[in-house]
């Protein structure tokens, strides 16, 4: 390799990385960024990005089964699964070739390798085993992501138990399909292949689906999951996968402690994530580590000089945009940029991708009790909305949880068609500390489903218009 | 086109001003050159010249407006040929959009001083708006300062561009109240000389305390009560001021004070005030750490000794400065200080006389005090505060003498000074005035 000494190495080229690597070389450092498989990481190559891209035909497809409520005709409705597969990895190639042009662009030196820590200030890549280069770097980013948790028993084998690599590339539609976990990729991937046709069971341990979501966006979302044909169990476990050649009999044991045989084509494991902490050569330095995630200050300091970490590996939400927010604030730290504010993470949206869509901002109105808000609650209902009526998306709820006391937005809570688009709109009026009083005098346009967000305001202070 | 005439900023610092005479009224004809109005700040009341020529067509501030912003548009001045229906809606608009209960200063003046009346001309529009115009806050900062009885002015901005954000809020409610419930007795002038002001209390006269203490006038803040009032109250709540005490004997001083003024043909006649200047700026110049200013990124070490001294003026004090005091000799710094002193109390000194200073100086010695604490003027580093020279027993070679002492106390901002290089230049400045003729050093 001609050049071994950097400003900055970068280890992880996944959202939090290149982001970082691109700001790096934008406040002028020698910016170098380790991947050892492909640029993008998970969310553009196996998470987000190819997630969306299967959901978008899901529901292309759901709208062509219901092409008559909208006075259409249409007829042999089918599907070609590799197709859709295929179009998804065109999606991911596409986006992941776009990031390798801007990292070029913007003269970040790319090495395609393992990356391991070889104590303060240097990382060691290899290739293959073999050595490749011995990197130096003023700072170093641990920007290595999270991997699917393995829980014992539940382990995904690729064959009859998926974890999301191998349920974004099925060979065969499942007739039937059990999800385990019914976080943000589990349910994902439920509502995708229950709009492709298979029979899908959801079994959460928790109380609730989504469980980081609000109670009663929650329930909404359920009610609609199952209207589309969805088994949903809560405070539900899987306690054992019997694999026969082509099925698998799960044994889950529902909130009342009774079992249950369920048995289903394949199964699909969506029980966490965890950091990659293993084999980057942490034991080199004084970095500690807390529940598989390195462990930082606010501004991505690890306990060894130098060495910073960010986005999943540094700890939750693991979120590909808080990743990409925790990496510039780090860098600019590290530039000595004035004004750099640690990144509130009370403040980071969450947008989940089934049908109906869930996102959500800020605290749910149970969390904001606990908290000892007295809080005044809004709500306003898709039905009232003209925009929704007229795109046939009639079922939703867009929430808002004020504090009494001072009008501040607490939280945003959103269930039903398009509104992970609409989030950001309460997102930038928390971050910017607005009341009601501002939301109530913004200007929403018509037709649109953003008057939603206006009403829903509105009816936390008893004025709502259209209802 | 009719000529917006705008609130000029008459120093630098200056980000607001109140308003407080016109001397054109709307229809009254104005050359270049006529005073329009008298703009007061905390520092001056200085009169606004007009630049051009033309009939006053507008007043948009009344008289006695306090607050307003600099650059708002204060009058319209039209042209000739133009009418009054000429003033277009645009003008008003600006001026509503900019009211001057938005207009309160986000930047500390910074220095307690007052210049009446030297003439400024401005009044024509500016194209680049002068910063920190209003202040910058939350919609739920201000709601909650709002609630909690705070003014934005009294909470620092930790938010992007120093926007005050909630948790600037809650740190200033979790800080507590500013000072207790007490209103500052109007004094005289005289009786005020030095920077130890007890800061006004964030209070009104309608508070119900004021029904059960005697009568009272109420004298209206005038810019420079404000600024004393916020600068100190400021610099004693968030300087960490430390003291460092030292009696020093005078004997030898005024020995040598007495020779030199009555040498034949001294056209001069030293003070002991004269000594102490050039005594505290030579201490300064041997102890360099103790010239400093605490910023949030750094320590600034001064590399000229500047000593602001404290002059007691109708209704306040201001600080005129006797740049590089450390290498004048004591008859031109008598002479500074004399000339200084008289243009502070003509009210003419000029804003780079009184503003910019490295140390202070403040001497109660002729009211007969034996020792005070003064309140760092910031962002100075540091202040000294004189007591009378006066005869004490002293212990010499074990026995009782009498002596002429003064007691000197320093106060430093910890931040940037610490406590062994104050007591060294302490040591450094006892040294001095003890044994004077080091002075020719």
């Amino acid at each position: 390799m001609a050049e071994t000494n950097f400003d900055v190495v970068i280890i992880g080229a996944g959202p939090g990385g290149y982001v970082t690597a691109i700001r790096a070389a934008q406040l002028g450092m020698k910016t170098c960024v380790v991947e050892k498989q492909h640029v993008g990481g998970i969310c553009l190559n196996w998470g987000c990005i190819p997630t969306k891209a299967l959901l978008r035909s899901a529901e292309i497809y759901n709208y062509m089964k219901h092409a008559g409520d909208y006075g259409l005709s249409n007829s042999n409705i089918g599907f070609d699964l590799q197709k859709v597969v295929d179009r998804s990895r065109g999606v991911a190639k596409q986006l992941s070739g776009g990031v390798s042009h801007l990292l070029k662009k913007n003269k970040v030196t790319v090495v395609d390798g393992d990356a391991k820590l070889n104590g303060p200030g240097k990382v060691s890549v290899t290739k293959g085993g073999k050595s490749l280069a011995e990197l130096t770097g003023k700072h170093i980013i641990v920007a290595t992501g999270a991997r699917p948790r393995a829980l014992p028993g539940l382990e995904a084998d690729g064959k009859l138990v998926w974890s999301y690599f191998d349920a974004l590339v099925p060979n065969t539609m499942p007739k039937s399909l059990l999800v385990i976990g019914s976080g943000a990729i589990g349910i994902e991937f439920a509502s995708f292949f229950n709009t492709m046709g298979a029979e899908v069971t959801v079994v959460e341990v928790m109380n609730q689906v989504m469980p980081v979501e609000d109670e009663e966006i929650s329930k909404l979302a359920r009610k609609q999951l199952e209207k589309h044909g969805m088994k949903i169990m809560t405070s539900a476990k899987v306690t054992k996968l019997d694999k026969a050649a082509n099925s698998v009999t799960c044994t889950v044991e529902d909130e009342k402690g009774k079992t249950h045989q369920i048995t289903v084509d394949r199964v699909i494991s969506a029980v966490g994530v965890v950091g990659n902490i293993e084999g980057i050569g942490l034991e080199t330095t004084k970095i500690k580590t807390d529940r598989g995630c390195i462990v930082t200050d606010e501004f991505s300091c690890t306990d060894e000089p130098g060495i910073y970490a960010i986005g999943d590996v540094a700890g939750p939400p693991m979120l590909a945009h808080k990743a990409e927010h925790e990496g510039v604030i780090c860098i600019e730290k590290i530039a000595g940029l004035a004004n750099v504010h640690p990144m509130d993470k009370g403040h980071i949206p969450g947008c989940t991708y089934c049908h109906p869509q869930v996102a959500s901002v800020g605290l749910t109105e149970t969390r904001a009790k606990e908290q000892g808000y007295h809080v005044k609650i809004g709500r306003f209902p898709f039905m009232g909305n003209g925009k929704a009526i007229a795109l046939g998306e009639a079922e939703g709820l867009i929430k808002t949880v004020f504090d009494a006391k001072t009008g501040q937005l607490l939280g945003a809570h959103m269930v039903g068609h398009e509104v992970t688009e609409l989030i950001q709109g309460y997102v930038v009026a928390m971050g910017l500390e607005t009341t009601e009083e501002e939301l109530m005098h913004t200007v929403f346009p018509h037709p649109t489903l953003s008057e939603m967000m206006h009403e829903s305001v509105l009816d936390a202070y008893g004025r709502v218009i259209h209802m | 086109m009719p000529i917006q005439i705008l609130m000029p900023a008459l120093s630098p610092t200056m980000t607001e001003g109140g308003l407080a005479k016109w001397l054109k009224q709307e229809g009254d004809v104005v050359d270049s050159g006529d005073v329009l109005c008298e703009i007061e700040t905390d520092k001056a009341t200085m009169e606004v010249e007009a630049v051009d020529e033309g009939v006053l067509g507008k007043i948009l501030i009344a008289e006695g407006t306090d607050g307003v912003a600099v650059n708002t548009p204060i009058a319209i001045l039209l042209e000739e040929g133009e009418s009054a229906g000429d003033i277009v809606a645009e003008a008003q608009a600006e001026a509503v959009s900019a009211p001057p209960a938005e207009a309160v200063s986000v930047a500390p003046p910074t220095v307690t001083a007052a210049v009446p009346s030297p003439t400024v001309t401005a009044a024509v529009p500016s194209p680049t708006p002068a910063p920190g115009e209003r202040i910058f806050a939350s919609p739920l900062a201000k709601r909650l300062a709002q609630q909690n009885g705070l003014e934005l002015a009294q909470i620092a901005g930790s938010g992007p561009r120093g926007r005050i954000v909630k948790i600037d809020v809650e740190a200033t409610i979790a800080a507590g109240p500013a000072s207790p419930t007490v209103m500052a007795a109007p004094t005289p002038a005289s009786a005020a000389p030095t920077t130890t002001v007890v800061p006004p209390a964030p209070t009104t006269s309608a508070d119900p305390i004021f029904a059960l203490m005697p009568e009272f006038d109420a004298t209206p803040h005038t810019g420079m009560r404000k600024a004393i009032a916020k600068r100190l109250t400021e610099s004693a709540r968030d300087i960490p001021h430390f003291n460092i005490s030292s009696d020093i004997e005078l004997d030898n001083l005024l020995a040598l004070r007495k020779d030199l003024n009555e040498r034949e043909g001294a056209d001069y006649k030293l003070s002991v005030n004269d000594f102490i200047v050039k005594a505290v700026a030579l201490s300064l110049k041997r102890n360099p750490d103790c010239n400093a200013a605490f910023t949030d990124a750094a320590v600034l070490k001064f590399q000229r000794v500047d000593i602001s001294i404290a002059v007691a003026i109708e209704g306040g004090l201001i600080t005129p400065i006797v740049k590089d005091a450390g290498g004048k000799g004591l008859a031109t710094i008598s002479h500074e200080i004399k000339a200084l002193a008289g243009k502070a109390r003509d009210g003419k000194l000029q804003p780079e006389e009184y503003q910019g200073g490295t140390f202070t100086i403040s001497n109660l010695g002729m009211f007969g005090v034996k020792s005070f604490n003064s309140i760092i003027n910031p962002p100075q580093g540091g202040i000294i505060s004189v007591g009378a020279g006066e005869q004490r027993a002293v212990v010499k070679d074990g026995a009782l003498a009498i002596a002429t002492v003064m007691s000197i106390t320093l106060a430093v901002d910890h931040r940037c000074i610490d406590g062994a290089p104050a007591a060294a230049m302490m040591k450094d400045l006892k040294a001095i005035l003890e044994d004077p003729i080091q002075l020719m050093l």
